[in-house]
């Protein structure tokens, strides 16, 4: 299947149709307790991101080396390899957002999105195409954490990337920066997501039913829609 | 196909098991409930002033309009005159501080129906009690104005004052069990009057609208615990009575507790759920960081109600037993 898929369309399957957070469900540690605000999320991403394309690329390229019975082992050396190189970046260059984000860097090194799109992809195929599934998951990923976290830090705290959005008079729902407004936050986008893909499919089936009816039994197709 | 569920002239009723004979349809159910909540209305407007029946007023609206709006974009038939979206907008009120802000009212109201019970698929389907979804929702978005209590109007010299709960918690000062029992405290517009809230609830459980099982199990529970601290500790830990009359307890158990939707189906479940709320409530209230707890006891027990049905399904006829 994916040898057919065309090279872009490795990087856009991340985006949407096999988003990490809102369709794979994957990495909702991170997702969950960093995206107070949308710089935590962002953050969180790319700091996701850059791991992901490198031990992706990485593992794609020795991929023939690696015996299957210690796989996943040889996947956290190199991903903890990289996990370690962006925590002490960001410890050095950083340090407030490293603060904030405090434990949950490190423990990128367990995000599943990472370890599942090594086992899953890159390590059945080409360097070049798992750089750009990496990257476009990468970029799911980073979509996904900023839309929770603005959502997040405009409705508890009136700002979103410190600008304020909402005027004075609003008081800011703290409940959204606690850890059951991500929870609540989550549910709901989730739930919207899935009702609009779900409309979309039905509308698909119907006009493709409505196609296949009409040329041959117009009596019947008449009959559908009165139902 | 999809039209057919919609059409309202289709009448096919099917109920899960058991089948609950009932003397009342739904709609009459709802709204003997709102008859019952008339006394504590009334003591919520003789203690608190005549702001509370426009918090109330406020509270009804959104939610009966929220659940209307949901209704048509769903596509659904529209509801409303079941009055489940009047009683959750009613127990909201009456279980909000006093002269509470009406924007966090309307805020209240609308994730009350909307989380709370239309998100589940609307009355009958919501796992927990909507009302207190809503009071939930409030008490962590805005603990300041949750929590600021005016003093009712009959006391000498007060503009706010501390629940008899908080009191006693971090005062170590027990309230006077009369002004207890008539509502002459701090508290939540509707609970505060025991005497309201009971009158209320006897006549709902004379009627037959809710379950005798889940109160009494629930006052039996919280005298049998709070019993038990208060033998160990008299100085440290409230008398049982103070328990049961204190905060919210009897508008939970007559009121909240009893919702046909979240509370168990069997007697058997009724009674392990009221005895789980109460034991919840004790150790809140003993030792957890807040004074009050009814409304987690018994959305925590709410979320248990599916396990206790599992384990409690009434024996098939002509079933074996090993």
């Amino acid at each position: 299947m994916s040898k057919k898929a065309t090279l872009a369309r490795e990087y856009v399957k991340g985006l949407w149709e096999q988003n990490a957070v809102f369709r794979q469900v994957l990495g909702m540690c991170p997702t969950l307790a960093v995206t107070v605000s949308a710089i935590n999320g962002i953050a969180m991403a790319l700091a996701t991101t850059f791991v992901l394309v490198f031990s992706s690329v990485i593992i794609s390229s020795i991929r023939k080396l690696i015996p299957s019975q210690v796989r996943i082992a040889s996947y956290i050396v190199v991903i903890a390899t990289f996990v370690t190189i962006v925590d002490l970046v960001m410890k050095a260059q950083f340090p407030e957002l490293s603060k904030a984000l405090g434990p949950y860097i490190p423990l990128i090194v367990v995000n599943c999105l990472i370890l599942g799109r090594q086992e899953a992809f890159s390590s059945k195929n080409p360097v070049f195409r798992s750089f750009l599934d990496a990257l476009g998951m990468g970029t799911g990923f980073l979509v996904a954490l900023f839309l929770l976290g603005g959502i997040r830090e405009i409705f508890g705290n009136r700002t979103l990337l410190g600008l304020q959005i909402l005027p004075n008079f609003y008081e800011p729902w703290l409940v959204m920066i606690l850890p059951a407004g991500a929870f609540l936050t989550l549910g709901l986008m989730m739930g919207f997501f899935n009702t609009m893909s779900q409309r979309k499919k039905r509308l698909e089936h119907q006009t493709i039913i409505q196609q296949h009816l009409k040329p041959q039994k117009p009596a019947l197709a008449s009959d559908g829609e009165a139902n | 196909m999809a039209a057919t569920t919609t059409n309202p002239t289709y009448k096919l009723d099917l109920t899960s098991s058991p089948h609950v004979h009932s003397r009342w349809s739904t709609k009459q159910a709802m709204w003997m409930v709102v008859f019952a909540l008339i006394p504590s209305i009334i003591s919520a407007v003789v203690f608190f002033g005549f702001y509370q029946l426009l918090i109330i007023a406020v509270s009804v609206g959104f939610a009966v309009g929220t659940e209307a709006a949901i209704k048509a974009i769903r596509k659904r038939p529209i509801t409303i005159m079941d009055g489940s979206g009047i009683i959750t907008g009613l127990l909201l009120a009456l279980i909000l501080p006093p002269n509470f802000n009406l924007a966090f009212t309307a805020i209240g109201s609308v994730v009350a129906i909307g989380i709370g019970k239309e998100i589940f698929g609307g009355l009958g389907y919501n796992i927990f009690n909507p009302a207190l979804v809503g009071r939930a929702f409030l008490q962590a978005s805005f603990p300041v104005p949750m929590t600021t209590w005016t003093a009712p109007n009959y006391t000498v010299d007060a503009v706010t004052t501390a629940t008899p709960l908080s009191a006693f918690k971090f005062d170590k000062v027990a309230a006077d069990l009369s002004d207890l029992f008539i509502g002459n405290i701090g508290g939540s517009t509707g609970e505060t009057s025991s005497i309201a809230v009971l009158i209320g609830g006897i006549v709902l459980i004379g009627a037959g609208v809710v379950n005798w099982r889940v109160p009494v199990s629930m006052i039996a529970g919280i005298l049998v615990f709070g019993g038990i601290f208060y033998f160990i500790d008299p100085a440290a830990y409230p008398n049982p009575v103070f328990h049961l009359f204190a905060g919210g307890f009897l508008f939970g158990a007559l009121f909240m507790a009893t919702d046909w939707v979240t509370s168990p189906l069997t007697s058997k479940g009724m009674i392990i759920y009221g005895l789980g709320i109460a034991l919840v409530l004790v150790i809140i209230r003993l030792f957890g960081g807040l004074p009050e707890g009814v409304m987690y006891a018994i959305l925590f027990m709410n979320s248990f109600v599916p396990l206790i049905n599992r384990y409690n399904r009434p024996r098939v006829f002509g079933e074996v037993t090993k």
